[in-house]
């Protein structure tokens, strides 16, 4: 391998994961990104997705509902408003609410309850794709 | 003197209280261990914030934000965090009495956010008008209702109805002591820190600006709720546990009195039946 660098994510509900990685793939808010290590410092927002990261050769995922990175001096750390690891998701309450939100979608009242429902439904989706770790 | 059935009967009250005060001592120091805990949970994420934050403020050209902006001030409005219940000592009363003085003190327009029942219920007797009023947070405050207190404090200030906002809470010092805290929460100072480092931003500094200020507001609101919350807690765990030692002060006081009249009465029955035998012969 070519070397590590750590990879920490945070919420304001507590620390989530820290882990020496050696590749990580965050969903940016202007598309994906992938970062090796010695990377050049950089800060970016993060839009609601799925994080993909690679551990002693086997790819893990944690699910996020958008936030922030800081890269800098081998180190990444991810500002995470809310974050699941693939693990620890609760697969059936993330398909209840996707459910919740297609039904608010299909039922199409105002402008603001659409776009919570998006936003949920998207949440959802993340989570459900994050779900269970690929070997 | 009370009857020794009266002192027996107080003292049995007194008891029951006792018993219900160290309950409440237990309860609250285990919520206060759980609050401090959230509260811990929740620094790593501040401190990182508030250094993004830094990282950004130095990008290279002119970051301009309405959460940035000062302007003159005509409108105050103090957002006030309190406990939705009583029986914790001071902890509401300091608070509420600090705010009260500040409140006095500021020429300018003064408005109300209150957080918790305790301040909301004190100022509504006066004639300082609410924007908003949040009740019923629970023992474990989570982050989705300090963001809701956020979003609307960052409303207030968009629409003008205050030019300055500043958060008033209890700074948990330790389990016996805690300190009614005044923070200004917005417009939020641009923070000074030294260059360091070529950052790359993506998008831009702006673009990511306008999406970390409200963060960073809902962390500071977060923050000092659970302050809040771990100084009520301590402070009701003391106040307990004073009560509970008042109690048995009372206890033992009321026993002795109690054994007293005992053997009062006592001595008086054997003094008549040695008085109505003397008597007889």
């Amino acid at each position: 391998m070519a070397g590590t660098f750590s990879l920490r994510i945070v919420s304001p509900e507590g620390d989530l994961l820290k882990e020496n990685v050696e590749f990580v793939v965050f969903p940016g808010a202007m598309g994906e990104l992938g970062i090796l290590p010695n990377h050049a410092p950089l800060i970016a927002g993060l839009d609601i997705g799925v994080i993909r990261y690679t551990l002693n050769g086997s790819v893990k995922q944690a699910a996020i509902a958008g936030g922030f990175v800081e890269v800098v001096d081998n180190s990444a750390i991810v500002l995470a408003d809310t974050a699941e690891l693939g693990g620890q998701i609760d697969v059936k309450r993330a398909m209840e609410a996707k459910e919740r939100a297609l039904k608010r979608l299909s039922a199409r009242t105002n402008e603001i309850d659409v776009r919570r429902a998006e936003l949920a439904l998207r949440r959802a989706a993340a989570r459900i794709s994050a779900y269970g770790d690929k070997k | 003197m009370a009857g020794v059935r009266d002192i027996r009967r107080r003292i049995r009250s007194v008891r029951n209280m006792q018993q219900i005060t160290k309950a409440m001592k237990m309860v609250s120091a285990a919520k206060l261990r759980k609050a401090q805990q959230k509260l811990s949970a929740a620094r790593p994420y501040a401190n990182q914030l508030q250094g993004v934050l830094e990282r950004l403020a130095q990008a290279p050209g002119d970051t301009v934000h309405p959460l940035l902006v000062k302007r003159p001030v005509q409108k105050v409005v103090y957002v006030l965090i309190t406990s939705d219940r009583g029986l914790c000592g001071g902890y509401n009363a300091n608070l509420i009495r600090k705010t009260a003085t500040l409140i006095a003190e500021t020429p300018q327009d003064v408005k109300l956010v209150t957080v918790g029942r305790k301040g909301r219920d004190f100022f509504r007797r006066g004639k300082i008008e609410f924007l908003a009023e949040f009740v019923a947070l629970g023992d474990e405050p989570s982050y989705s209702q300090a963001k809701e207190i956020a979003q609307e404090v960052v409303r207030i200030y968009e629409q003008g109805e205050a030019d300055e906002v500043y958060l008033m809470y209890t700074e948990f010092v330790s389990a016996i002591n805690s300190r009614p805290t005044q923070i200004k929460l917005l417009p939020i100072e641009k923070p000074e820190g030294k260059q360091s480092k070529q950052y790359i931003f993506e998008p831009s500094p702006d673009e990511i600006l306008a999406s970390l200020l409200p963060k960073y507001v809902e962390t500071q609101v977060y923050r000092s709720i659970l302050e809040g919350k771990a100084s009520e807690q301590g402070a009701r765990m003391s106040a307990m546990s004073s009560a509970t030692d008042n109690a048995k002060d009372m206890i033992d006081r009321l026993s002795l009195a109690m054994n007293r009249a005992r053997q009062a009465a006592i001595t008086k029955e054997i003094s008549e039946i040695v008085g109505g035998a003397a008597a007889l012969d």
